[in-house]
């Protein structure tokens, strides 16, 4: 219970200040689940991004979940999500209800304008990070510093090409590439 | 029936969202207004309130067009509509982890990925600092913005260098926004 507990507030914590969508929050929920609680590894952080980059739904229910059931199963997986949702669901809510002009009043613009500021270097923060776990080799390098490239060429010049396209672009290197080592190493038994 | 509408239409929006929110903002679109539920002027409103309060924009959205459309029963139903695919895909994920993991073809494919969102990431923080900054192709950019931006960082990778574990991303978040008060107010 107490574990399900941990679960729900730790998420709700992390629901409560994630600003500005589901990449500022891997930085949060890094510093919560991998180092502060030790609940996951930096991998393991890895392979929830790519998850839940590669299916549908929030980036943030999405590591929830998972977390969630790792720590206890499918309560676990139901106390993290819900904990995910409810402080925004309870904010959206009364704003919706009471204040009408909630983004015209000028203390609380400015308090965004600043947390946009925060959220931009939390985002490239939580890259650093990631780079830093990640194998550097030629392939790798390449295809990290291709698809920085390309996303900001996609948007500089506005075009609508989804990121999903990037993503399976770069699968399919990283198969090709598994399959031409394969072919190579077949071609000379000896070694 | 409404509740049946939002029901059906937020599923839909957390089945195909692929790639976090703003991929998903095109898809958003299409469902409240083949519905009728926003206007375009409502949408992009409804958007920056998504944007700027704390959680997940799609459910920020979902939770925020339901009670419009709905009460307190609507927004319960369009939130649980956009979390449950999401859900439901994970654990069924993590329950064949072990096996997916393991075969060759998959971790070829995510050697590939993994650099790969990487590299979206830190080009979707860089885009974010250069849209706040309003840097354009013309060198024209906010000054304020800037000088904040880079105070920001410095006091946020500098802590890290002089404290043993640095500032929290929720401190930086707490400081940022009395920092924006301060600073834009005057």
């Amino acid at each position: 219970m107490m574990a399900l507990l941990e679960l729900f507030f730790t998420f709700a914590k992390v629901g409560m200040f994630t600003f500005g969508g589901g990449y500022a929050m891997l930085s949060l929920i890094e510093n919560v689940c991998v180092e502060e609680k030790k609940w996951i590894t930096h991998d393991e952080m890895m392979n929830i991004t790519v998850i839940a980059e590669s299916t549908p739904g929030p980036i943030a229910i999405n590591c929830a979940t998972y977390v969630g059931y790792k720590k206890g199963k499918m309560i676990g997986a139901i106390a993290a999500t819900l904990g995910m949702v409810l402080p925004s669901f309870v904010i959206i809510y009364v704003i919706s209800r009471f204040l009408d002009g909630f983004l015209e009043i000028t203390w609380v613009a400015h308090a965004f304008l600043g947390i946009k500021i925060a959220v931009g270097i939390l985002i490239v923060d939580a890259a650093l990070k990631m780079l830093k776990n990640m194998k550097k080799r030629p392939m790798q390098l390449s295809i990290m510093i291709c698809s920085t490239v390309a996303m900001i060429l996609i948007s500089a010049f506005s075009l609508r090409i989804s990121s999903m396209l990037l993503m399976v672009a770069a699968a399919f290197v990283g198969i090709l590439i598994y399959e031409i080592n394969n072919f190579f190493k077949k071609e000379k038994p000896g070694k | 029936m409404i509740y049946l509408d939002l029901l059906i239409g937020f599923l839909e929006v957390g089945f195909f969202s692929f790639g976090g929110a703003y991929a998903a903002i095109p898809l958003i679109r299409d469902v409240v207004m083949a519905h009728g539920w926003l206007d375009d002027e409502m949408l992009s409103y409804m958007i920056a309130i998504s944007e700027s309060t704390p959680g997940p924009i799609m459910v920020n959205m979902a939770t925020y067009v339901g009670s419009l459309k709905g009460g307190v029963l609507g927004a319960i139903i369009a939130t649980s509509a956009v979390v449950l695919p999401a859900f439901f895909i994970i654990i069924l994920i993590m329950v064949m982890l072990k096996k997916l993991l393991q075969n060759a073809i998959v971790k070829a494919a995510l050697s590939g990925l993994k650099p790969c969102i990487i590299g979206i990431i830190l080009a979707t923080g860089l885009l974010m600092i250069i849209k706040n900054c309003k840097i354009t192709a013309t060198g024209s950019f906010d000054l304020l913005t800037l000088c904040l931006t880079a105070a920001i960082a410095v006091l946020y990778f500098g802590s890290r260098k002089l404290m043993k574990k640095g500032l929290s991303p929720i401190m930086l978040i707490c400081i940022s926004a009395i920092v924006g008060i301060v600073a834009y107010g005057i």
